[in-house]
């Protein structure tokens, strides 16, 4: 029973919380986190469950109100939607966990007003995952972009202002998206995603068609930081909280990548978008050049803060860059590494926020070697964190890589490989940097000793999320067999 | 009894050994009673494989999938076995020699040393018994890995320079590897090792077999030392001795050797190598770094910079001999590893012995020291003897069957690049022992011989330099194993 309407449940849950929160928090303040904690909790639960049940039985189609689609909307939860459910929620989890004792001390007294956004945004971005309507994953997608415009400026003295630039960016890609909706509305007459996979190839020549795709492309571009859509991004990442960083930037862009994917490759289907130009190409190009870019800037910043919000922006170009090869090992490898990221990006977000709660900054120019005595456990995840970013073995960071490279070999596309591979030495640079600074005395400086810390780790459960994550990149590197598994099952050729 | 789970309990015992060093860290004698108790119990484990591998069998034990098909798989065969027992056996030499070195000079930071040394074994071992290229590359990446904290274990600015370079160079080889082994999988749908070969059933293209040689050649050419990709080996001993004895002269460069014939033997296969006319860029290659790295060591008045130069001009041989392409040059190519490792981690360990108890490194200042460190000039005379070619040596022994291999391949170019560099090695040694032995020495009154931990290890390995050119069969049967090696290399032509 619970299995068919488990996609509603789990928007439900976070609909209840985000009242929930408000109510209890203007009564005892003190419970807000908890609440937060308990309802990601119990939406990671159910994304697992509902996993599961999809590997057992497949899809599972909720009709809203009973009426069946082209009429009524629908949740799809098949394999696609599942599992980005599932890692947006297992993650979203551990980093509302990892916010209790960070939170107060970042924006102190608006925890409530906080952990409401959080939900309203895990809200909209379940919203969007599930919804088998490309009009309601509009309004999804408005739902989570203002919880997030919200969430981002609760933060630093700048963050308004990032975020007032994010809401301007991001309202023009969203409404270029719902411009592209309407189109493809007028030519099919349906909204729904199921529908219009079986209609679209009538209209295949049609400029209307053309037209929306790419100004769907552009829009969704927008949201998931595409180069060289993503001049919002690093200043909205540096300068929000950092339990926001943590939260939205594993989750945010890949949620829209989401959709990219939905798009292109399940609902036009790879043909129908190369049908008139060579649009996939023309992604990976761009998705390419992200690369690059995002892992040159990195290398440029000092703040440690800033370079993983650059890091973002080259990591986002692999997962498209992956989908933009539309054969089964580029879109495993792209799919697989949106778990990856999500873990590395969410742990290393989570260690910023470890070193900004204890050194109060994070500017890495000033990092040196008593942090290793300081915080061990933090920089052991930082360790394996990094490892993973720069894709050695065993770690996951590596597979995801190895199954792009081999995409990009069955295609015969040289240059994409090449750029994966360079991007993953610029990785080794800005990471090996901080390991170098942290793990070694500073060969300059006077002194001849170590510099001698007194451990002063951060709370057990800042510690615990972060060091579930980091431990989680070698499970995933293990597993990947189990796991690409799946995901090439899911692939829709 | 089943032996399939000992090359994994070969792999895995140092690794078990590394939390019980890094626990006794304040403990020292305890802490190097686990090494030595973990390369007791390998080296014994090692042994327990040579029957099979003797009698030309292999223990295999697949784990579990890495990759869909792609399992992490061990085998040990009969190559392998004959690595690992060089590695693990040298490894015992070598950890006395530290515990000597390292207390004789007062380093710092010993318990990462030595946790480090034993990963570094783990991985030289997976590398030896990786069933294919995919486990391969894990243990090739973790060796690197591995390796980085004790080549800048001094933490001085030339040792942490040196640790980039070293990085930039093994970590760029090793993307390289990856793009290569991704090509292999695509077009052969396999990376097993195979004597013989993976493209006897594929017909490719002649310039894209030389794509991919040459991607193999940028990965396994780096710790191979071949030039122009040498630059991180001579840079690479601003590490501790010890260090540079085991690992820059056993087991990063000979893993690079051992590469070197994986992909020659066991992923070209010989006769593809010859029919694609590959072994001649080899050989010319070979040839080329064998020379001019023997010119440059007569440049350097640095000791250990001089054995590094050496050391890169000895890999070559091993190339060289494999790049023939014929049975009895693969042979030679094959005890040439065995032979070298044993002679050069001697005149290493003499180098790091004199540095300790005398503090001198450069070559200028080493006149009379053979009056006041009489064993430690006696091993140092037969190492370097040996490398010269000079008989009843071991290194004899190798290059009698390097010179009948390029008699067989109709080859005498090579011949001559034997015996030039032969003249060579008599040429940058010779100077030094006369410098010892025959020149009046200054300050060396109060000096004796350096500790018995360090000198009864590099007299061993020089006694065994002597017996394994007296007596190749003496233990291991070491002259079987490498015959009948190189014969399997070949039966399939």
């Amino acid at each position: 029973m619970i299995e068919t309407q488990l996609p509603a449940y789990i928007a439900l849950t976070f609909v209840l919380f985000s009242v929930l929160i408000p109510l209890f928090g203007m009564w005892k303040k003190e419970w807000v986190q908890p609440l937060a904690v308990a309802g990601s909790g119990l939406a990671a639960t159910l994304s697992i469950y509902g996993f599961i049940s999809y590997l057992n039985s497949g899809p599972i189609r909720y009709f809203f109100g009973g009426w069946e689609p082209p009429i009524g909307i629908e949740f799809v939860y098949d394999g696609l939607s599942g599992f980005f459910v599932l890692v947006i929620n297992v993650v979203a989890f551990l980093v509302l966990v990892h916010s209790r004792k960070i939170g107060p001390l970042e924006f102190p007294g608006k925890e409530m007003p906080y952990y409401a956004l959080a939900m309203l945004a895990m809200l909209g971005f379940n919203g969007m995952l599930l919804t088998g309507d490309l009009f309601n994953f509009y309004v999804f997608l408005e739902i989570s972009s203002l919880a997030s415009y919200a969430l981002i400026a609760i933060g630093e003295k700048q963050a308004p202002y990032a975020a007032l630039r994010y809401l301007i960016i991001g309202t023009a890609g969203g409404t270029l998206y719902l411009l592209g909706v309407g189109f493809l509305y007028t030519v099919t007459g349906t909204l729904n995603m199921i529908d219009m996979a079986a209609m679209l190839p009538m209209y295949a020549e049609s400029t209307a068609v053309v037209a929306a795709l790419i100004l769907m492309i552009v829009g969704i571009g927008v949201k998931a930081a595409l180069f060289p859509m993503h001049g919002w991004l690093p200043d909205s990442y540096t300068y929000a909280a950092s339990s926001t960083s943590a939260l939205i930037a594993p989750i945010g862009t890949k949620v829209a990548a989401y959709i990219l994917f939905r798009i292109m490759l399940f609902i036009f289907g790879i043909e129908l978008v190369d049908a008139v130009a060579p649009l996939s190409t023309i992604v990976g190009v761009l998705a390419s050049v992200g690369i690059l870019y995002g892992s040159i800037m990195a290398i440029a910043q000092t703040e440690m803060k800033r370079m993983l919000a650059y890091s973002s922006v080259s990591q986002i170009g692999y997962i498209i860059m992956g989908l933009s090869l539309a054969n089964p090992f580029g879109f495993a490898g792209a799919l697989l590494h949106v778990l990856n990221h999500a873990v590395m990006k969410a742990c290393l977000f989570m260690i910023s926020g470890n070193l900004r709660m204890k050194e109060g900054h994070t500017d890495i120019s000033l990092f040196d070697d008593s942090y290793r005595k300081k915080y061990p456990w933090t920089m052991a995840s930082f360790t394996i964190a990094a490892i993973s970013m720069v894709g050695l073995p065993p770690l996951a960071g590596f597979f995801s890589k190895w199954y792009l490279a081999l995409g990009t070999i069955d295609n015969g596309n040289w240059l994409f490989l090449a750029v994966i591979l360079i991007s993953s030495l610029l990785n080794a640079v800005y990471f090996f940097r901080i390991l170098e600074k942290v793990y070694m005395k500073n060969p300059s400086s006077e002194q001849k000793e170590p510099s001698d810390g007194v451990r002063n780790e951060v709370s057990f459960s800042m510690l615990a999320p972060t060091s579930i994550l980091a431990m989680g990149l070698i499970v995933i590197g293990f597993m990947n067999a189990v796991i690409v598994g799946i995901l090439l099952d899911i692939f829709p050729l | 009894m089943d032996l399939s789970i000992v090359p994994l309990l070969a792999i895995l015992v140092s690794l078990f050994a590394v939390p019980f060093i890094l626990l006794s860290s304040k403990k020292p004698n305890l802490r190097e009673t686990w090494t030595i108790l973990a390369g007791l119990i390998k080296f014994g484990l090692v042994l327990s494989l040579l029957p099979t591998a003797l009698r030309g069998e292999s223990v295999e034990i697949h784990l579990f999938d890495l990759a869909p098909g792609l399992p992490l798989a061990l085998n040990a065969d009969p190559f392998g076995v004959f690595f690992a027992i060089i590695a693990s056996g040298l490894w015992i030499f070598t950890s006395f020699y530290s515990i000597g070195y390292m207390r004789g000079a007062g380093e710092g930071k010993q318990t990462r040393y030595f946790a480090s040394f034993a990963v570094c074994l783990s991985a030289t071992i997976g590398i030896a018994f990786s069933a294919n290229l995919l486990t391969f590359i894990l243990f090739y990446e973790m060796l690197t890995l591995a390796t980085y904290p004790l080549v800048i274990h001094k933490e001085t600015e030339k040792s942490i320079t040196a640790g980039r370079k070293y990085l930039a160079f093994t970590l760029t080889a090793g993307l390289l590897l990856i793009a290569a082994a991704g090509m292999v999988y695509t077009y052969t749908g396999t990376l097993d090792f195979t004597p013989g070969g993976l493209f006897t059933e594929v017909d490719l293209p002649q310039h894209i077999m030389l794509i991919i040689f040459i991607l193999f050649l940028g990965g396994v050419g780096v710790k191979a030392g071949i030039m122009p990709i040498h630059g991180w080996l001579p840079s690479a001993m601003a590490a501790p001795t010890p260090v540079s004895a085991l690992l820059h002269a056993v087991a990063v460069v000979k893993s690079g050797v051992f590469a070197v014939i994986r992909v020659v033997g066991f992923v070209f296969g010989t006769d593809v190598m010859a029919s694609y006319g590959l072994g001649d860029i080899l050989i010319v290659l070979a040839g080329t770094t064998i020379i001019i790295a023997s010119l440059l060591a007569f440049a350097q008045d640095n000791l250990k910079r001089r054995l590094a130069y050496s050391t890169v001009g000895h890999l070559s041989y091993i190339v060289l001999g494999v790049a023939l392409l014929t049975p009895l040059g693969m042979q030679g190519g094959i005890m040439h590893i065995a032979a070298h490792a044993t002679m050069k981690i001697t005149l290493f360990f003499c180098a790091g012995a004199i540095y300790v108890n005398l503090h001198r490194e450069n070559i200028s200042q080493l006149n009379g020291i053979a009056k006041v460190m009489p064993w430690t000039m006696a091993a140092f005379t037969i190492g370097s003897m040996g490398l010269a070619g000079i008989p009843p040596l071991n290194g004899f022994v190798s290059k009698w069957y390097l010179a009948l291999g390029s008699l067989e391949g109709d080859m005498i170019v090579p011949l001559i690049v034997l015996i030039i560099s032969g003249l060579l090695n008599v040429g940058y040694f010779f100077p030094i022992i006369q410098r010892a032995y025959f020149r009046k020495g200054e300050g060396l009154e109060k000096h004796g011989e350096a500790s018995p931990f360090m000198v009864v290890p590099l007299f061993s390995t020089a006694i065994l330099s002597i017996l394994f050119g007296l007596f190749p069969n003496l233990f291991f049967s070491f002259f079987d194993l490498a015959s009948s090696i190189a014969a399997t290399l070949f039966t399939g032509g």
